[in-house]
């Protein structure tokens, strides 16, 4: 029995992925959801958009490093996310401006307006792939790890190393800064107000003089500025993959729609609810097992509830369990 | 419906609202001053003989005229579907009229949006959804003052005054508070412009008829500032009894229109409409 070793083992391969991986969930659910709160709508070229943002910052990067330009030990790519997030801001003010303006003024149902972010979703889905190609890039640089393996080893003189990677430090602190800035501004300041106005009640916001276009405006600027954090630090994390960011979607609204849709915090709680879901019902707990059991008693196989290429089935079945018991989400935001 | 094949029935949501093709955004508020008035000797606020309906439906208005006159209170009684809420909506410009037009103190202002006529000093408590529930009280509050650009803590204070029990909540999200609360709520939200016409679309439905009689000394108290009161009410005796001028709508037109202590005294209104 080994209970220390166990637990840095479940930490290295569990606690620590999952908690990362939460943070970046959790962002893209505040965009999901902030859209859904203003625009009444699911927009599915959230993922799309998260892709476009991190193209953007990617061939920034590029260029940067093609100067020289180095942030070292942090990755360059986060001298190119401002870049990223002003791009992709214009790209979305564009969108609407081209596209979601016109069904706004005939006051279209929601369903279409998902639809007609379908459309969205596929030209943006074309354009990413035009552009950067529809291959794997890996643009972080800079220091790996806040600590390895090894060293940890040494320091603590445990059996089992923990890890921390650089990207998995950035992901945690970038969410907490870009949340705590987020919930500031919705709180605190008059236009963050008067988006909570509009979400809450659209004709008494406009009877109280608030500017409907102007809402809609900041809003999708915020929204850029959330995807594409969310889908650097993602693919900074792991890696870019334009059919990756699509299927982040699924975890994405499961996150979203759990937390309750049009809730920033059921978005949060979403997200790592569906992370740690995924990433614990995934992991092959024999190693785990093996410092907690005794030696006769230890496992056979991998102890792994589900293959990871399943994955995704565990954000749907949280999805069909919250949208049966409690339709509104965990937060109780809008009904999904 | 309108035949739109985009359109949803979003409540009582009326695209004429967003409508910003010909407005006159000033941004400016009244300060609570009077403004000069520009012509004629007509009233203060004036939906005059207002013909429409909602979208390209049916006409739901027939020559509709109500008014107030500044400083005064103006009831609007009639039965269930008279068109009560939709001759407030016209005057406040949430739909768009077909005959008639629509005077502030002399000016004609059938064409601006109901943003515009908020900057002109016009408020409105509609009848349903009429608070932010979400919010905090102060936040209502802070909202309704959001054309204002200058110290709107008076104006909140002067609010917390008329309505004291609303100062111990103002922490409170507003769709926490009772039915009575809520409506206090949406009235001090729409003082917060410092309007100088406030229209009300059933402040006192769905409250106890002690909080009702609180709430008609509110509203008294209100015009007594100066702030023309222009009401729609279901408890059409009480509201009659504050009234200076009543009218009684039915099927969208005007039934009767004389002085509240007129129409309470007149045999015909109080066996139609008043029960006997
Ligand atoms: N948003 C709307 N769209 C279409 N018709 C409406 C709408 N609101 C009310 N109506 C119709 O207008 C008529 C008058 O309604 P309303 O003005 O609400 O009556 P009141 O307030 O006097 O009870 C009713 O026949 C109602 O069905
Ligand atoms: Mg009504």
């Amino acid at each position: 029995m080994d209970f220390l070793n166990a637990f840095v083992a479940l930490a290295n391969f569990v606690l620590i992925p999952a908690t990362a991986y939460g943070a970046q969930l959790a962002l893209g659910a505040l965009g999901v959801t902030l859209i859904y709160g203003i625009l009444r709508f699911s927009n599915f070229a959230h993922g799309d958009t998260m892709a476009f943002g991190t193209m953007v910052t990617i061939l920034f990067t590029w260029w940067f490093q093609s100067m020289g330009l180095s942030l070292d030990p942090l990755p360059t790519a986060l001298a190119a996310l401002p870049f990223g997030i002003v791009v992709t801001a214009l790209l979305l003010l564009g969108t609407d401006r081209i596209v979601y303006r016109f069904y706004r003024e005939q006051k279209a149902k929601p369903v279409i307006l998902v639809i007609v972010s379908m459309g969205v979703m596929f030209i943006l889905n074309g354009l990413v792939r035009f552009i950067i190609g529809p291959d794997e890039q890996r643009f972080a640089d800079g220091e790996r790890f806040l600590i390895s393996a090894r060293d940890f080893k040494e320091i603590t003189g445990l059996e089992e190393g923990l890890a921390i990677r650089t990207t998995q430090g950035i992901t945690i602190i970038t969410a907490v800064i870009v949340v705590a800035l987020l919930f500031w501004f919705l709180k605190s300041t008059r236009t963050g107000k008067s988006m909570r106005a509009f979400s809450d009640n659209e004709d008494l916001a406009l009877l109280s003089g608030i500017n409907p276009e102007r809402v809609v405006a900041i809003t999708w600027v915020i929204v850029a500025a959330l995807a594409t954090i969310a889908g650097v630090l993602y693919g900074l994390d792991k890696s870019f993959k334009p059919f990756t960011y699509f299927q982040l979607l699924l975890p994405i609204f499961a996150a979203a729609i759990v937390g309750g849709l049009g809730s920033p915090l059921g978005a949060i709680a979403g997200g790592f609810l569906i992370a740690f879901s995924e990433v614990s019902v995934t992991y092959a707990y024999k190693k785990v097992l093996g410092y907690l059991l005794p030696e006769n008693m230890e496992p056979e196989g991998l102890v792994q509830l589900l293959s990871t290429d399943y994955k995704f089935a565990v954000s749907f079945v949280i999805l069909i369990i919250v949208l049966l018991f409690r339709p509104t989400g965990l937060f109780r935001g809008k009904t999904a | 419906m309108s035949g739109n094949p985009y359109q949803d029935d979003r409540g009582n949501k009326d695209r004429t609202i967003t409508n910003t093709g010909g407005s006159e955004w000033t941004g400016a508020v009244r300060s609570g001053g009077r403004a000069e008035r520009v012509n004629g000797d007509g009233p203060f606020l004036i939906g005059d003989g207002m013909t429409g309906g909602y979208g390209t439906g049916a006409n739901i208005l027939q020559d509709c005229t109500i008014s107030v006159e500044r400083g005064e209170i103006a009831v609007i009684v009639g039965p269930n579907g008279a068109g009560k809420s939709t001759a407030m909506k016209a005057v406040f410009g949430m739909l768009t009229l077909r005959g008639g037009a629509v005077r502030l103190n002399g000016e004609d202002i059938t064409r601006l949006t109901p943003q515009a006529r908020v900057a002109r000093g016009m408020a409105f408590v509609p009848q349903t959804n009429n608070i932010f529930t979400s919010m905090t009280v102060e936040e209502n509050l802070e909202m309704g003052a959001f054309l204002r650009r200058d110290d709107i803590s008076a104006t909140i204070a002067e609010v917390y005054d008329l309505f004291p029990v609303l100062r111990d909540k103002r922490r409170q999200p507003a769709g926490e508070l009772s039915g009575g609360q809520r409506q206090q709520v949406a009235v001090g939200r729409a003082l917060m412009t410092r309007p100088g016409v406030l229209m009300l679309d059933e402040p006192t439905a769905g409250v106890s008829p002690i909080v009702m009689d609180e709430l008609f000394d509110r509203i008294i108290e209100v015009a007594r500032t100066g702030i023309s009161i222009l009401m729609v009410e279901q408890n059409a005796r009480q509201a009659l009894e504050i009234a200076d001028k009543g009218f009684v709508l039915v099927q969208g037109a005007n039934a009767y229109t004389d002085t509240g202590k007129a129409l309470l005294a007149d045999p015909d209104v109080r066996r139609t409409f008043l029960g006997g």
